[in-house]
């Protein structure tokens, strides 16, 4: 029974901690409607700059004084990010903004490593809170029970700042509408970074609490944001009240899920983030979000297949590469191999996004589970190459229809959210269970059969499951199913008022994508010879969505463009530069800003600007009047 | 009298305690065109979402030619040859005019619908139906070029390339020009009497309901508080009370005219 | 109307959404006291007009002056605050906030040159607000949030009101309540510009009135002129 009472407290303890991190995301995203990528950057920050300024200041109050100038500080720096950056992209879609606080994010984590060097680092103890109090016989450390009453005295004040100041009630009104607010005289300029520097203050106050608990390590930030994101998607986004009753739920099914089985605490978090949302696709206390801009379908031309000259042209590339062998060297076919294969997992990506509209943060999980379900069929069954190549696709496939049946009862950043956290539980699951996986050792000796296995023929190999994938998916694009699916996208009242089942079209589509991703994914592993957790890690999600930005989200197959330039420039940039974190998050938040629809996409739109006014003579020129909002 | 395509009985709804639709019953009938007006608020749209199965029945029942729809989603009883359009035209902004209408036909099609081209397996149907609603000349231009007006009318289009028996229209005028919205309306009302397509709609702007309607029902918080032909509804002493006014804000010449006619 | 005593003029204003021109050479001007009706049909250019006063949309080219002050450049909030209020088309009403706190968003000091309005005065103005303070915006009836969303821009105590298609979308006995508050502004010294494309309701209240076609001004001149000119009428609002 004691145990119960301790692990429930020890519950409560994370609760809040967990509920400091994840409330400040919910109030930004309410305003601002951006899902802030580097919120769990700056709780890792907040944890640092606390470790080294309670290094320097002395006694309780210094203590003190240093986690909030902590807070402080990390939250001017979010003051000026908010100013530099996040000002320029507020109208660009969600995709986008969460694409560059993601390229923050990957800048944070290279300046840490610059600043505070490699090591984890170990914080004091809070000066008087450093015992224990005794409760039925078993210890709490004094700290958890203050971080118990922290948390609930942090919902209130935030609650009495939204309903009882002026200042509060401008921040609900911008929540719903912040144009209106503007028309009605309020500078929402501030508002907007008023907002963001509490949201981060939060965050780092969250961070820097942390320190007399837990070591300070690099891992901080991603760890921490999977764990917000399920608690605000199951609390539902934007509100406070839900995030501190999912930090709740959440931290104490950990609590007692460690008593019955550890480790399987993940599995657990995944299944109560399922149960809730089907239940409560909004979270808890949230609701459903209009979410204003959307990438596809207003900015998209009409599709059409090739035309006799296009193909023609796209004959010849084919031809051209597949003369490559006669060119290149092991080296340059090797590199050339891992293009195609990055071909593939593009194109499965962009036709979930681009004639899907589904906006996906954790297309690794179908990379990964094809590498590994290739790797395993190898290493386990002994199956060659191309029984294993048929069984990657197949593991991609098996996963998407588990977590597609899941996400596709969402949509917006909802969906995105979610297929996050389910690419961070596969990837937890691929880490941690390490008699199958083997762990952070990965998978060895996965080589292709002897056919296959010189460097001409397994580039050929690429470029034919290449060529064929992209045919297919293209082909998809203009089949009744892609009518469908376009159809959902760009009207789902219309599409269900002619018999289109939004659920259905969008979890086939998801199957798809996976299947593909599973594909490229097994031939990634017989291309590496092995295979590690990183396969799955949310930077190989990031860049299948950049080689996809790159090529332009509103055309059909420009990632196959965008997956060559990003692939080759990658490789140079790894052999380049050590910090290549920090220069590839420069390089992400550098492209959203400058090409806020895509490179192919940006030089069409500069291209068709001119084209549209010469086209139709001023004077005819008809204003697009479809209104933007619904009424009621 | 033949049987009513469409019959609503006791059809009620609450949100939260407060009575959205209570005890509304009415019938329609081939080739018959239906006005729903009412002040805003006053259960229109809930009643109309509820037929479209939009909204879940609270209470009462719905039977669409003869069959109970209470449960079924909108995706089902579009098949049961109900064809709608909505308050925002709701078309595929992506899409040129002719694969709108494509669109519709491609969602008949059976299994997972990989194989073939959408495009070339619906293009003489798809083009019937533009014919029939003026729209030929468009069927290549991009959705997104085209006026509202002309977008209202593909998503005429839309919905009766399912060959509907029952078209629901919520607002069709919203949005219109007073010119377009004549145009619009008497191509509906033609298309209705040629087809016996029954038309059930709601309106706000009084010079459409009363040039077009063949009956009226008029709600209010919740009730209906009258119903029957347009000129009657219109000298109700209780209509003109909550929802008419004093007739400063519309044609009320025009309105007495058909009603003499 | 001569230029010196004009609230609002507007030159040569062209605007525009991406690539796409809406507004061509759009000039009109409101004078003191005055109710100015804008009229023409869905898509003519009315409310991308309104925006474009308030700086709402993507670029705009040209003169606005308001009160003798070149205002075209300003952000939003600045020309809010130099008195301009505007009553956007689809109401916009905060759902979430009850109408007090709606009305709380709207407050800015009082001015000079402007009557000052109170949540009190604004509730003998709409008495039906008086009845629903606590009652959040989401929940009223369409009639009730268009009188919220006139209140919350007074409430900015403006000395010219853009009424952008007020009656739209209103049964009609509310819409001729709407008029008898517009005239009940009129008599506290605004001046008001209104979108319409209900010309019934428009001739109730306006002194003068502009028609807008395809971006263009097609016509200009008092309510009465617009009466006799069955011509004009035809063309542009023909019902």
């Amino acid at each position: 029974m004691a145990l119960y009472v301790v692990q429930f407290l020890t519950g409560l303890a994370n609760a809040s901690s967990l509920f400091l991190a994840a409330c400040g995301l919910s109030v930004i995203f309410g305003v601002t409607r951006i899902v802030n990528f580097a919120h769990g950057a700056f709780y890792m920050l907040g944890a640092y700059v606390a470790y080294s300024l309670t290094q320097r200041l002395e006694g309780g109050l210094g203590f003190w004084a240093g986690i909030l100038v902590a807070a402080a500080v990390v939250a001017l720096v979010g003051a000026l990010l908010e100013m530099s950056l996040l000002r320029r992209i507020y109208r660009a879609p969600e995709l986008f903004q969460l694409l560059a606080t993601f390229g923050v994010t990957l800048m944070v984590e290279d300046l840490v490593h610059l600043i505070w060097g490699p090591q984890d680092l170990v914080g004091p103890r809070a000066p008087g809170l450093d015992g224990a109090v005794t409760v039925l016989g078993l210890p709490v450390p004094t700290y958890d029970l203050l971080l118990i009453v922290l948390g609930p005295l942090v919902l209130g004040a935030l609650w009495l700042l939204m309903h009882r100041t002026r200042w509060g009630v401008l921040v609900r009104a911008a929540t719903e509408d912040r144009d209106m607010v503007a028309a009605l005289g309020v500078n929402q300029k501030w508002l907007f970074t008023g907002v963001f520097t509490l949201g981060i203050f939060l965050a780092a106050f969250g961070g820097a609490l942390q320190i007399p608990r837990t070591a300070v390590t690099h891992q901080m930030d991603l760890s921490i944001i999977a764990e917000v994101f399920v608690v605000v998607v199951i609390g539902g986004l934007g509100s406070i009240t839900g995030a501190f009753l999912a930090a709740v739920l959440i931290a104490e099914l950990n609590a007692f899920g460690i008593l019955v089985l550890p480790g399987i605490s993940l599995v657990l978090m995944f299944l109560v983030m399922a149960v809730v949302l089907v239940i409560r696709p909004w979270g808890f206390l949230g609701k459903p979000i209009q979410t204003g801009v959307k990438t596809i379908g207003e900015a998209t031309r009409p599709w059409r297949p090739w035309s006799p000259a296009t193909s023609v042209l796209v004959a010849a590339a084919i031809l051209l590469a597949a003369l490559m062998p006669l060119l290149l060297g092991s080296y340059g076919l090797s590199v050339g191999a891992q293009i195609l294969i990055a071909v593939v997992f593009a194109v499965s990506l962009q036709f979930q996004m681009s004639t899907g509209g589904l906006d996906s943060f954790g297309h690794a999980a179908y990379f990964g589970l094809g590498a590994y379900g290739a790797a395993l069929a190898v290493e386990w069954s002994g199956l060659p190459m191309e029984a294993a190549l048929l069984v990657g696709p197949l593991a991609g496939l098996a996963g998407a229809l588990v977590f597609g049946w899941f996400c596709v009862r969402l949509s917006g950043v909802y969906f995105a959210m979610l297929t996050l956290a389910f690419a961070q539980i596969t990837w937890s699951v691929a880490f941690q269970w390490v008699e199958v996986t083997g762990g952070d050792n990965g998978i060895l000796g996965v080589w292709p059969s002897d056919w296959a296995s010189s460097p001409a023929a397994f580039y050929w190999l690429t470029l034919a499951v290449a060529v064929v994938c992209v045919l297919v998916l293209r082909h998809l694009v203009f089949s009744p199913f892609g009518y469908r699916l376009r159809a959902v996208r760009d009207s789902t009242v219309r599409a269900e008022a002619i018999g289109i089942s939004r659920q259905r079209t969008q979890y086939v589509a998801f199957a798809v994508s996976g299947t593909a991703a599973g594909l490229a994914g097994a031939l990634f592993a017989f291309l590496k010879g092995s295979i590690f957790p990183d396969v799955l890690s949310i930077p190989t999600s990031i860049d299948a969505l950049v080689m996809v930005l790159l090529g332009g989200v509103a055309t059909v197959s420009g990632s196959v463009v965008g997956a060559i330039v990003y692939t080759m420039a990658s490789i140079w940039l790894m052999s380049a530069t050590d910090l290549s974190r920090l220069v590839l998050g420069a390089v992400i938040v550098f492209l959203v800003v400058a090409f806020p629809q895509g490179i192919v996409g940006s030089l069409a739109g500069l291209v068709a600007g001119p084209l549209e006014r010469w086209r139709r003579p001023a004077g005819a020129a008809r204003p697009v009047a479809l209104p933007a909002e619904g009424r009621q | 009298m033949t049987n009513a395509l469409l019959e609503v009985e006791h059809l009620s709804k609450s949100y939260g305690g407060v009575h959205a639709v209570e005890d509304v019953s009415f019938r329609l009938f081939a080739g018959e065109m239906l006005a729903l007006i009412g002040p805003n608020g006053a259960g229109k749209s809930t009643c109309f979402n509820m037929v479209g199965g939009q909204i879940p029945v609270g209470a009462g029942r719905i039977r669409i030619t003869g069959r109970d729809t209470i449960g079924l989603s909108p995706r089902q009883i579009f098949r049961l040859g109900v064809g709608r359009t909505f308050q925002v035209a709701q078309v595929f902004k992506s899409m040129t005019v002719r694969e709108n209408v494509e669109t519709v036909f491609a969602s008949r099609d059976g299994g997972l619908g990989f194989l073939g081209r959408a495009g070339s397996a619906h293009r003489t149907a798809a083009e019937e139906v533009l014919a029939l609603t003026g729209m030929a000349e468009f069927a290549k231009r991009p959705c997104a070029d085209m006026a509202y007006g002309d977008v209202k009318r593909l998503e005429l289009a839309m919905a009766l390339a399912n060959d509907p028996k029952l078209l629901l229209m919520d607002e069709p005028a919203a949005g219109m020009a007073p010119l377009e919205r004549v145009e619009l309306m008497a191509l509906t009302a033609r298309i209705a009497r040629e087809r016996q397509i029954g038309v059930l709609f709601t309106e706000h702007d009084m010079d459409v309901v009363f040039a077009h309607a063949d009956r009226m029902m008029v709600l209010n918080r919740g009730r209906l508080i009258a119903e029957g032909a347009p000129e009657t509804v219109r000298r109700d002493p209780q209509v003109r009370a909550v929802y008419l006014g004093e007739g400063l804000v519309y044609d009320q010449a025009a309105a007495a005219r058909r009603a003499d006619a | 109307m001569s230029a010196a005593s004009a609230k609002l003029e507007v030159a040569a204003l062209n605007s525009f959404y991406g690539p796409v021109q809406i507004l061509f050479d759009v000039g009109f001007s409101v004078g003191r006291g005055e109710v100015v009706a804008l009229l023409g049909r869905n898509g003519a250019g009315k409310s991308t007009t309104f925006k474009s006063l308030m700086g709402l949309v993507d670029r705009r080219e040209g003169a606005i002056r308001f009160e003798a002050e070149d205002i075209a450049r300003l952000p939003t909030y600045e020309i809010a605050r130099r008195g301009l209020g505007y009553v956007p088309e689809d109401r916009r009403v905060f759902a979430e906030l009850t109408v007090e706190e709606n009305l709380e968003v709207g407050r800015q000091p009082a001015r000079g040159d402007a009557a000052t309005w109170t949540p009190e005065r604004l509730y003998a103005l709409f008495p039906n607000l008086a009845e629903m303070r606590r009652r959040p915006g989401g929940q009223m009836s369409g009639g009730e949030q268009q009188m919220l969303t006139i209140s919350r821009t007074l409430m900015g105590n403006p000395s010219l009101v853009l009424l952008d298609e007020p009656s739209e979308g209103l049964a009609p006995k509310i819409i001729e309540q709407m008029a008898d508050a517009i005239l009940a502004m009129k008599r506290e010294g605004l001046s008001i510009l209104l979108s319409e494309q209900n010309l019934h309701f428009a001739r109730l209240i306006s002194d003068r009135a502009y028609i807008l076609e395809k971006g263009r001004i097609r016509f200009s001149g008092t309510v009465a002129e617009l009466e006799a000119n069955t011509a004009v009428r035809d063309q542009y609002l023909a019902v």
